[in-house]
């Protein structure tokens, strides 16, 4: 092969253009949305209500505040002494457990990272089944407002150390669909992201290289989305409720 | 078709007929026609699929176009019945006791396009959208471009290029015109 024209693929996600990863304190705040024409009411599970309990106890139950921790999530500190602190940092990095949570068209490439094609298994990274064992969520493209929804509940069920990475253009500018009328637009608006990998739809190579670059920046410290995630809490909860109108969830939930 | 279209104009007011292919045809109904029409296609004629229901908005007219496509798997033909309504209030007589699956796209078409199917079972409740609070969408009154620009943030920077030109500007810089 031709050394010169040979691109690295460990590069492609080096080479992104610069997008500012941080939540910023000083972002252009829309208004909030005029008041709805339509008033929009919890389910009916979700009511509070009273139950009749054995021996004809009655019992008050409000869903959203008895069956979920109301606690917002805390900042983790770093351990107490550098060289510890590495030491996890590179643990964490040799096993990135991702959750099999696929949105948008990107999931299709992760199925071939699963194969012995690409291996992704080789690398420490596999695909759970469910948001407590994972610690690595890809949003794989485009999310409508009703699958930001759910990927909001899965990430916020899945335990610290977590990351993000955000598969695709739709996750950092709305992609081909910039202008529909029920999908995000700016992924870290919502979620915190560690990494983007760009495409349209990026390649499973581009997805290792991505996963590679995860690796270092775990192991180098600098994978803090989780920590920012509690630390601009308000200011997260505040954009996701803006998009999603039928907030009939816990705050959080653990 | 057309002598379908012949027999079927001895006993039901039809309006006009639009021949696309030898096996498709659109034929426009009145809509206190369409499930007497409908039922007697299905039984009599073959036309026992229901492809599917869809509308198109005539704004300018203020009107509503349904479309029931339906299909004769025998001679593999589709035959497409078009019904106008009026586009305010916009509402209809559920099929969904000719074909029980007509009752899915009833509840599309009552979310996106809020066109009421009384009776219509679940016809109120959320389908695809989840708490969608402004005009059903597909109505071509709803601007989609100005409401993504106004609900989601964008990312500054964002350009677009003619695929055409690009291609043309990095492959063929010289060629001028
Ligand atoms: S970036 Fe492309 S491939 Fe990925 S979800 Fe968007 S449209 Fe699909």
């Amino acid at each position: 092969m031709d050394k010169k024209t040979h691109k690295d693929p460990a590069k492609t996600s080096a080479e992104l253009p610069s997008v500012d990863l941080n939540p910023p304190e000083v972002q252009p705040q829309k208004p909030p949305a005029p008041p709805a024409e339509r008033t929009i009411e919890l389910p009916e599970e979700l009511r509070k209500r009273t139950v009749k309990g054995p021996g004809g106890v009655e019992i008050e139950v409000e869903p959203l505040r008895d069956y979920y921790c109301e606690a917002p999530p805390t900042v983790m500190p770093a351990a107490y002494s550098k060289i510890v602190e590495d030491l996890f940092n590179w643990a964490r990095a040799e096993s990135i457990w991702i959750l099999g949570f696929g949105t948008g068209c990107g999931a299709i490439e992760m199925r071939p990272l699963m194969t012995p094609r690409y291996d992704a298994y080789r690398y420490g990274i596999q695909w759970r089944p469910t948001p407590r064992q994972a610690n690595l969520f890809v949003i794989s493209g485009y999310l409508s407002v009703k699958t930001l929804k759910r990927a909001i509940r899965s990430y916020e069920q899945m335990q610290n150390p977590k990351y993000v990475v955000g598969l695709g253009s739709c996750t950092i500018n709305g992609g081909m669909y910039w202008d529909s009328y029920n999908t995000i637009k700016r992924l870290d608006e919502y979620l915190p992201v560690d990494l983007y990998i760009t495409g349209c739809m990026p390649r499973p190579e581009a997805l290792l290289a991505g996963f590679m670059d995860l690796k270092r920046m775990i192991r180098a410290g600098e994978a803090e989305g989780a920590n920012k995630y509690a630390e601009y809490f308000d200011w997260y909860k505040a954009n996701q409720k803006r998009v999603i109108k039928d907030w009939d969830m816990p705050d959080y939930s653990w | 078709m057309i002598e379908l279209y012949e027999q079927l104009k001895q006993r039901y007011a039809l309006g006009e007929i639009s021949v696309q292919r030898f096996d498709l045809v659109f034929i426009t109904v009145p809509r206190e026609n369409l499930a007497s029409l409908l039922l007697y296609l299905r039984d009599t004629e073959g036309f026992t699929h229901l492809v599917l229901l869809t509308a198109v908005d005539w704004i300018e007219d203020n009107k509503f176009q349904l479309t029931y496509l339906i299909n004769n798997r025998e001679s593999a033909t589709d035959l497409g019945l078009r019904v106008i309504i009026d586009r305010d209030e916009a509402s209809m007589e559920s099929i969904h006791d000719l074909w029980p699956t007509a009752a899915t796209y009833q509840r599309e078409l009552k979310e996106m396009f809020g066109i009421d199917f009384p009776g219509s079972p679940r016809i109120d409740e959320d389908f695809i959208l989840e708490g969608w609070t402004e005009i059903p969408p597909y109505r071509r009154d709803f601007d989609t471009l100005e409401y993504s620009r106004d609900t989601y943030l964008e990312r500054p920077g964002r350009s677009t290029s003619d695929p055409a030109q690009h291609m043309k500007q990095l492959f063929y810089p010289e060629d001028k015109d």
